[in-house]
């Protein structure tokens, strides 16, 4: 689960991350309100999306006076900010930070990741601050410097302090940076993040380390354990469909394609797209129904697919364990009915109670074309997509 | 022959009691050998009581005092199911398969932690299970559609290892082991400890490995392949069209900062010179080219 970085900076306020002073705004009338709260002349108006690269789209801009705030908040508020993370179509911005103006001196890097490798949380570092770390990592690994924390001890003085240095972080703030980095872990071991970063952590002039930019995610596994954290989630940042999906524990992301795919397993339902992709057709979605799909969840899931204007054909493909065949049968019977279907349905059965299965499919008077593996369910249904 | 587990394997069900443990449960016991080798059941404070015959305890300890079992098998949900690992570390079992999806990473990491120096293996969370056909299944896999014969597999996926197992069966291939590792980014064993064991195995003639996007364990077991592997392998990896930043299914699978693409691993795989394929259909058609 994904927050915005106003949301970010809460949270790591509380655990002693210096950050500037913020006012999280929902109109242009509170952001030019914020500003005179905040004082002083200069200010940054920051669209508050959750797709990173604002700054390079037009959502983050510098005011230097209050009629400047006025002016870029009108621009950025409402704006369709478009950037390398949000796709063509951009992502309407609905809230603002408003932020005390910082005395830039340095830029820096930290970023938090559970590695996969050493089975700990990594801390990565680097004196590239407002880069991306991916690009950093491609063209200038040298530069980013890890520590693999050790999840009972937590992030040590001395390792803080040694990474602080390595960045360019001046001796006498090591102190400052050794706080912030501290407070960094201990925020992303408590609350369950999957990912923390600040890009950039800052030097200012009169001699702080600030934090001028915070990202956090956090492992869906955990939010049931935060509903503090689970009270952040902003849906107008997601993806309608996939919401509707959650409701019924389905697994679905939206694509480009116009090919809807209904698998069982995360595995099996990406290998699913990519045979269609192989064929020569186009997946319009990854969608798992799980091990223990119903009929009610079949329904809701061809329902999901339909709603895409540009689907063509469906692809149903099921190896049943300890879901029955004939169980998901009778789910794409029922869900056919219901829906009204609309373009050409292939299904591939395999697996436990294969024959009955087929059978139902068979017996139900429906316009199915059925394959015999999964080769010859792409070739079929990327045949009835193009017509 | 076989890896990890066979007829003689002795089994403690942790969760016997909850509604996925006893579906399961009853299920491998009633495959092939399963009726000798489900031998006990542990559920807190429901010690004394009996599932299908099956003796429950209240702990993995006495669990395996009274019963001599050596692998537990996990269906505790996913708010306990770290701390049911510790307990089975804890007892010394020798391997621990863990069923349920969905555990904390956070979890894993501090279960992972407290595994270091210990004798313990574990396979999983978020997995199948692993089969040994005609012998024993320990998991939720359909034990029908393998049968006995000289092909290992290893995979991080469930359905997709039955859809592996299920081109072999076209082919007349039958399986020594089955082995799901489970799709979550911090879990025990990796494709690598896997492909060791069915090196040592006389029984095992070939290897299908069956990969998916994120991470590098693939990669890292490629290049192990290339250099001590004495038996032919191949391989596909699930994923080629995912978008990055998006979690498709599984935890772990995710293209995190242009890492841990299907292109990826499958070069790698191939300048390892395991033979790949990028058409999850012909998995089996492939292992059958190498024999």
């Amino acid at each position: 689960m994904k927050i915005h970085e106003y949301q970010a900076k809460e949270i790591l306020r509380k655990y002693g991350v210096p950050t500037p002073r913020g006012i999280p705004c929902f109109s242009v009338e509170e952001a030019i309100a914020a500003g005179k709260t905040l004082g002083g002349n200069v200010a940054v108006v920051k669209a508050q999306i959750h797709a990173g690269g604002r700054g390079k789209g037009g959502g983050v801009k510098v005011a230097k006076s209050p009629a400047e705030l006025e002016t870029y908040a009108r621009q950025i508020f409402g704006m369709q900010l478009v950037t390398h993370q949000t796709g063509p179509e951009g992502q309407k911005v609905r809230r603002l930070l408003i932020e005390e103006g910082a005395d830039i001196k340095k830029e820096l890097y930290v970023g938090m990741v559970v590695d996969r490798g050493t089975q700990r949380v990594a801390l990565m570092a680097s004196s590239e601050g407002g880069m991306d770390i991916e690009e950093v990592a491609a063209h200038t690994p040298e530069k980013i410097h890890t520590v693999f924390i050790d999840p009972v001890k937590g992030l040590q003085d001395s390792e803080a302090d040694d990474v602080a240095a390595k960045i360019g972080v001046p001796a006498n703030l090591v102190p400052q940076a050794r706080t912030l980095l501290q407070g960094l872990y201990r925020a992303f071991d408590e609350t369950d993040a999957s990912l923390a970063e600040i890009n950039p952590m800052v030097i200012t002039g009169d001699g702080r380390v600030v934090a001028l930019d915070a990202k956090m995610n956090f492992d869906s596994n955990a939010l049931y354990r935060h509903p503090d954290i689970v009270a952040l989630r902003d849906l107008d940042e997601e993806d309608p469909n996939e919401i509707e999906a959650s409701k019924f524990d389905l697994s679905y992301i939206s694509l480009d394609g116009n090919i809807g795919c209904l698998v069982n397993g995360a595995g099996l339902a990406m290998a699913t797209m990519d045979i269609v992709k192989l064929y020569g057709g186009n997946p319009a979605n990854f969608l798992d129904v799980g091990g223990g799909a119903t009929t009610e969840k079949v329904t809701e899931a061809f329902k999901l697919m339909l709603k895409n204007p540009n689907l063509r054909a469906i692809l149903v493909n099921i190896f049943g364990g300890i879901m029955k065949c004939d169980v998901i049968a009778a789910g794409v019977v029922a869900a056919a009915h219901e829906v009204k279907l609309s373009v050409p349905l292939v299904v591939r059965l395999e697996g436990t109670n294969v024959e009955l299965g087929k059978k139902i499919l068979a017996d139900s008077g429906l316009p199915i074309i059925s394959a015999v593996n999964m080769a010859d369910a792409a070739a079929k249904v990327v045949a009835a997509a193009r017509g | 022959m076989s890896i990890l587990i066979n007829k003689n394997t002795r089994v403690i069900t942790q969760g016997i009691t909850g509604k996925t443990g006893m579906f399961h449960t009853k299920m491998c016991k009633e495959y092939a050998f399963g009726a000798d080798c489900f031998v006990a059941g542990v559920t807190p404070k429901k010690g004394g009581q009996a599932y299908e015959g099956i003796p429950i305890y209240d702990s993995v300890k006495e669990a395996k005092a009274q019963t001599g079992a050596t692998v537990s098998v996990i269906y505790v949900p996913p708010p306990f199911a770290a701390a049911a690992i510790d307990e089975a570390v804890e007892a010394e079992i020798d391997l621990v398969i863990c069923i349920t999806e969905g555990i904390p990473v956070r979890d894993m990491i501090r279960t992972r932690y407290k595994m270091q120096g210990s004798k313990t293996r574990l396979i999983g969370p978020n997995c199948p299970g692993l089969i040994t056909p005609d012998e024993i299944k320990i998991g939720i896999m359909p034990g029908h559609i393998h049968k006995k014969g000289p092909i290992g597999v290893v995979s991080r996926s469930g359905t997709l290892t039955y859809e592996a197992v299920g081109q072999l069966r076209e082919l007349g291939l039958g399986q020594s082991s089955c082995v799901g590792i489970g799709g979550d980014p911090v879990n025990g064993m990796k494709h690598i400890d896997v492909l060791k064991l069915f090196n040592d195995d006389p029984e095992t003639e070939a290897v299908i490995m069956v990969g998916e996007i994120g991470g590098s364990d693939e990669e890292q077991c490629a290049r192990w392949i290339k250099d001590h592997m004495k038996k032919p392998v191949i391989g596909f990896i699930a994923g080629v069209t995912a978008p990055p930043g998006k979690r498709m299914g599984h935890a772990g699978a995710i293209i995190s900062g242009g890492k841990g693409t299907a292109q990826e691993k499958l070069a790698v795989m191939e300048e390892c010179g395991i033979k790949v394929t990028k058409n999850p259909a012909e998995m089996g058609k492939l292992l059958k080219s190498v024999l």
